[in-house]
């Protein structure tokens, strides 16, 4: 895409997606943060988790604000538009990402407390990675303008909630086995959730991303495999 | 302001009328200053009872185009129209046509509010009178009176129509000049940039105008204003170096166009 006659309104849609690459990072870091700091109940890495998420929340400010003025000022067409508009729905996405983290590591005195086995969470280790490719792999594939990436990535969240479910289960049997292991199995079960929830966060950036590299919106059905809620009731 | 959408359209069509008809139609249209060819095989449906805006850059033939639709370019005598013009799918440059009265059936509004340097109540009544429209005096009186509604101005002038049009405001002087356009009864009204001597008040006015018109009037309007074309139309048209490169809904027309050319000059990357 060329450039715009007046200058500054390129590096104003610069700005704004410099912002959505900062945020993106962030969230990454403070997911993976929160998720080691649980693995290895290490409470001052929770604590900079914690921290972190208020300069997530001023990034999301600055975007904002960052957009209504271009919109104001610029009056964007087409992709343009697009572009501003998708910008803020990703950081709204982003912004919720990094509350999730933020859920995640203030679980982490909780779940040291109770003397729990470590292998406890294993499930949740592998399910964090999946979800990191997604959130770092979603924003990639948004800066390089590439559509097919971003409509494979959308579908491949089903991976997430397959290891979702598979965690689900497993810490269900935990808890059966020793009504000990309950509080620390519920406060991972909300861990795994707020995982599978970022997925879903991450479903929306890239559907979002799509709409402003295409202007065609995906198609809504997209496949799920989140079978807690089918299969709670029979265990 | 209330901005029929396709879906709008679509409803309309679900509810048993009939898609909007083609009220002119253009095919092949060219155009000739002279040696200089201005406007190339240009086809184009105007569609009944909406807007249609006609965008591009300064050149593009967009004004060229509009002053087709009711022969306006026969003023100048070194233009050359070619191509096929139908108005309810009669030619409009078929020899036995009347200019005077293809005009009265194509109004046109320009970009300078012109008003006759003659009273409020002549400017809206002259058009009627050479037309022969009025029987009476009683009778031109109410096409003024409704006219002037129309346009949306009685209330301002009702206590002094036969002071002089040109004393009022740019923007009521541009009303003036579409409540004349009206007074005819013309099928399509032509608007070359209607809003560009306007201030921001006076403009939306004038756009709430075009919506309200479109009810009774197909619309055509040349605008330098992408808002303005975005706000006030169904259906964009962008013109370039004298190429018609896309046509289609506004709403598409302004998120996703097809074209580079038309994406390029929306946002601000030409032109």
């Amino acid at each position: 895409m060329g450039e715009h006659t007046v200058a500054s309104f390129d590096e104003e849609l610069e700005h704004i997606d410099r912002l959505i690459r900062d945020m993106d990072e962030l969230a990454a870091a403070m997911v993976a943060a929160s998720i080691r700091a649980l693995l290895a109940s290490d409470n001052a890495m929770a604590q900079r988790v914690v921290s972190d998420d208020a300069i997530m929340d001023a990034r999301q400010r600055e975007l904002d604000d960052s957009a209504i003025t271009l919109i104001a000022k610029r009056q964007p067409m087409a992709q343009d538009l697009r572009a501003v508009v998708g910008a803020i729905r990703m950081a709204g996405d982003l912004e919720r990402i990094g509350d999730l983290a933020k859920n995640i590591a203030k679980r982490v005195s909780a779940v040291g407390q109770s003397a729990t086995p470590r292998n406890l969470s294993h499930g949740i280790d592998t399910m964090a990675d999946l979800v990191l490719v997604q959130l770092r792999g979603v924003v990639e594939h948004y800066v390089s303008r590439n559509a097919g990436a971003l409509k494979e990535l959308r579908a491949d969240d089903q991976k997430i909630d397959v290891k979702y479910t598979a965690v689900f289960r497993e810490l269900l049997t935990y808890m059966m086995e020793d009504p000990r292991n309950i509080t620390a199995c519920t406060h991972l079960l909300f861990c795994a959730k707020n995982l599978e929830r970022i997925g879903d966060h991450v479903t929306n950036i890239a559907e979002n991303a799509y709409y402003v590299v295409t202007g065609q919106q995906l198609p809504a059905d997209r496949p799920k495999l989140d079978e807690t809620t089918m299969s709670a009731p029979a265990t | 302001m209330n901005i029929m959408t396709e879906a709008g359209v679509e409803q309309k069509l679900s509810s048993g009328t009939n898609a909007p008809s083609i009220k002119m139609k253009g095919e092949k249209v060219s155009v000739h200053y002279g040696e200089k060819r201005a406007l190339f095989d240009v086809d184009i449906d105007v569609r009944e009872n909406q807007v249609t805006a006609l965008i591009g850059p300064s050149g593009c033939g967009k004004s060229t185009f509009l002053r087709c639709l009711n022969r306006m370019n026969d003023t100048i005598d070194i233009a050359r129209v070619s191509g096929k013009i139908t108005l309810d799918g009669e030619d409009v440059y078929d020899p036995k046509i009347d200019v005077v009265e293809l005009r009265a059936r194509v109004g046109m509004v320009f970009q300078k509010p012109n008003p006759f340097p003659k009273s409020i109540y002549e400017n809206v009544a002259y058009g009627p009178r050479i037309h022969g429209l009025a029987r009476s005096k009683a009778e031109l009186d109410g096409i003024v009176e409704s006219s002037l509604k129309k346009a949306g101005l009685f209330n301002e002038v009702k206590d002094r129509l036969l002071e002089s049009g040109t004393g009022l405001s740019g923007g009521q002087q541009q009303r003036l000049c579409i409540a004349r356009a009206i007074a005819v009864s013309p099928e399509v009204i032509l608007m070359d940039e209607p809003c560009s001597a306007l201030d921001p008040i006076a403009t939306a006015r004038v756009e709430e105008l075009i919506d309200e018109l479109r009810q009774n009037y197909t619309i055509v309007i040349v605008t330098h204003s992408m808002q303005q074309a975005a706000r006030v139309s169904q259906r964009t048209a962008m013109f370039h170096l004298g190429y018609l490169v896309e046509e289609g809904a506004t709403d598409k027309m302004f998120t996703n166009p097809d074209d580079k050319r038309t994406q390029d000059y929306i946002t601000g990357r030409f032109g």
